[in-house]
């Protein structure tokens, strides 16, 4: 309290004993309730928007209730039943995690291959990493218009370059996997940049000794990069998985955008979670029970995830080497919507 | 550095300079001038970055007939953009009244996330209160916590009380976020003294007062960051304003969904739209891009 202590009282408190009590005690007040007051937005908005959201999507997930009907009878764990007896939602579960790895995967090795060039004695650095994020900057639904045009059946960019050069071109909207590709290279497009740079961050704050003591050894670029850089890069990649974990199964705008009706392809190849989330809540079945569930469903499975990464990081931050500080911070305003 | 006197005597000062690169490079130090081989492979990558949006021109100022007769675009763009422009703005689709509500909603974001955030951050760095530190672990744990699931619920709450289709459903989730707290937080723990706080204090300024003139000027760097990351994000977001808005009153990620829904068969159409709804943030980036590589390098290596 030695900085926010209230004012001391001035000397002439005799001539006007009472204003000076009042203002006080109104200091007093003020000190102790004003930190409060201050983070009050955020918990009363997250209570409101976020959290009593969450709890309520399991209150409404055991009822039979429709977005124009509204509440309906109970029905205890129907809706769950009957959202996991539908081939739909297994299929988007495998859809959904299929491209959340063809996302994150290449993602992440292309990322960190991309900082170890940027972090390079460069000319013109800020040009070039400017160049990296320059994706960042397109909305979501943008990225899948435009790439859903380049890797258009019949008239895309893709295939037309495929055949000129003799490859048979690929289905890429009729297919289960070469959809699954697409989809992860706008989420690769928008979002490679962005982790490069923080990587990027990482990498510099890695002490120059380590490489000076490499080079004496004799380990040459290729040894010092996998000896040092990766293990030192270890607690921002585990960070990295995490966060694209929780958005990247959340995944709803790219492939919503893939085709112009938006449900995921003719045979639901590639419908994610959220998708099939929104299809039931807002499509033609208007069930917000069966929507509900599955959202408790995904959510169930992004803690479970969530609880394996945690705990791989812990084991690593126990036992690994790496003692580099964990960054955290990260625009989750944008994470959330990616 | 001793031998390169002996170099620069014999063959001159630029002679010099190669040879202690040259030494350099052997020694693979960390300070050397990288290859060609390296710019070669970045301005690769920066074409992979680029080539999407120019694809967009390319098509933007094409004709429907000319994209579905030849997949591969003329190099340069053709002469119909402003044709392109016009026929979005004559369309079915409010695009003006999308930019107009994509405008409303980021500018109102940003400004409440940057206040909100700061009052928080500047709570949680400088101020002395019970549960502070439990507290911020918990703002900081709201990060993880995948918060569009709760869509249903939200959607039913706006629904109940009138705020369905209307702009202020899609504001008020977002007005103040666990990352921009955070954010704040890591920088005025740095960035302001706590003599200037008690400064303030002893003149007897109150505590509103004292962040007002003191913290908030201290936070403004790290402020024009989060207000820059925050308008991003609203002007690019879709899920939550698609659901609770309605066609009727859009914003312009909605407006570039309608417009490919309606003229999914004209591309050149479609794609003007999208060159319309991404340009403000181009402009954005060219002018504020430097600020972005920065923040979010400085979020990554602080914490």
């Amino acid at each position: 309290m030695a900085v926010l202590s209230p004012p001391k009282p001035s000397s002439d408190e005799g001539r006007i004993p009472r204003r000076v009590a009042f203002s006080q005690k109104r200091g007093k007040w003020d000190v102790k309730l004003s930190p409060y007051l201050y983070i009050s937005p955020f918990f009363i908005l997250f209570a409101i928007t976020g959290l009593f959201p969450l709890l309520y999507t399991g209150y409404v997930s055991l009822f039979e209730w429709g977005l124009l009907k509204g509440k309906g009878d109970f029905v205890g764990l129907d809706n769950f039943t009957e959202v996991l007896n539908q081939p739909h939602f297994w299929k988007a579960l495998r859809n959904t995690f299929s491209i959340f790895l063809l996302s994150a995967v290449p993602q992440v090795v292309m990322a960190i291959t991309l900082a170890a060039i940027l972090s390079a004695n460069l000319r013109a650095k800020t040009f070039w990493r400017m160049g990296v994020l320059l994706p960042y900057v397109v909305a979501p639904v943008a990225v899948g218009l435009i790439f859903g045009k380049l890797f258009a059946d019949e008239s895309g960019l893709i295939n037309a370059i495929l055949t000129n050069i003799g490859i048979d071109p690929v289905r890429w909207h009729v297919d289960v996997l070469p959809s699954h590709f697409a989809i992860a290279t706008m989420v690769n497009f928008r979002w490679t940049g962005y982790n490069t740079l923080i990587f990027l961050a990482a990498m510099q704050a890695i002490p120059r000794e380590l490489y000076e003591a490499a080079i004496i050894d004799g380990a040459g670029r290729l040894r010092q990069f996998f000896s040092i850089t990766i293990p030192q890069l270890r607690p921002t990649l585990i960070f990295i998985i995490i966060t694209s974990t929780i958005g990247g199964l959340q995944i709803f705008d790219e492939p919503r955008m893939f085709n112009t009706t938006g449900d995921g392809g003719s045979s639901r190849q590639w419908m994610t979670l959220t998708m099939y989330l929104f299809d039931l809540g807002w499509g033609p079945q208007k069930s917000f029970g069966r929507a509900s569930a599955v959202a408790l469903l995904l959510f169930v499975i992004i803690v479970v995830i969530g609880m394996i990464n945690f705990l791989v990081t812990t084991k690593i931050a126990t036992s690994g080497p790496a003692k580099a500080k964990k960054p955290k911070s990260r625009n989750s305003t944008n994470r959330r919507t990616r | 550095m001793s031998s390169i006197p002996v170099i620069a005597q014999t063959a001159g000062k630029g002679a010099a300079r190669s040879a202690a690169r040259r030494r350099k490079i052997k020694l693979g130090g960390p300070d050397r001038r990288p290859g060609w081989v390296t710019y070669a492979i970045l301005s690769v990558v920066l074409l992979i970055s680029i080539y999407p949006l120019y694809y967009v021109i390319q098509l933007a100022s094409s004709t429907n007939l000319a994209i579905v007769r030849n997949p591969i675009p003329a190099l340069l763009p053709e002469g119909n953009l402003f044709t392109n422009f016009g026929r979005v703005f004559d369309s079915n689709i409010p695009l003006m009244k999308g930019f107009v509500n994509s405008v409303v909603v980021a500018v109102v974001q940003s400004f409440t996330v940057v206040i909100f955030s700061t009052l928080a951050g500047y709570s949680f760095a400088k101020l002395r209160f019970r549960g502070r530190g439990p507290l911020l672990v918990f703002v900081i744990a709201t990060m993880a916590i995948p918060t569009q699931l709760g869509v249903v619920p939200l959607f039913i709450v706006m629904s109940e009380i009138g705020w369905s289709g209307k702009l202020i459903a899609v504001i008020v989730p977002g007005m103040v976020t666990a990352f921009g707290v955070f954010w704040m937080t890591q920088y005025l723990e740095g960035a302001l003294p706590y003599e200037l706080i008690e400064a303030a204090r002893v003149d007897g300024a109150s505590m509103i007062r004292t962040f007002w003139h003191v913290a908030m000027p201290a936070a403004r760097p790290a402020a024009a960051m989060l207000a820059l990351f925050t308008f991003i994000g609203s002007w690019t977001a879709f899920f939550w304003p698609f659901i609770i808005l309605g066609s009727k009153n859009p914003t312009l990620p909605m407006v570039m969904q309608l417009l490919n829904s309606t003229y999914f068969t004209d591309f050149s159409l479609v794609m003007a739209g999208v060159l319309l709804s991404t340009l403000p943030l181009i402009a954005v980036f060219a002018f504020a891009g430097r600020q972005l590589v920065a923040g979010i390098m400085a979020g990554a290596v602080k914490g």
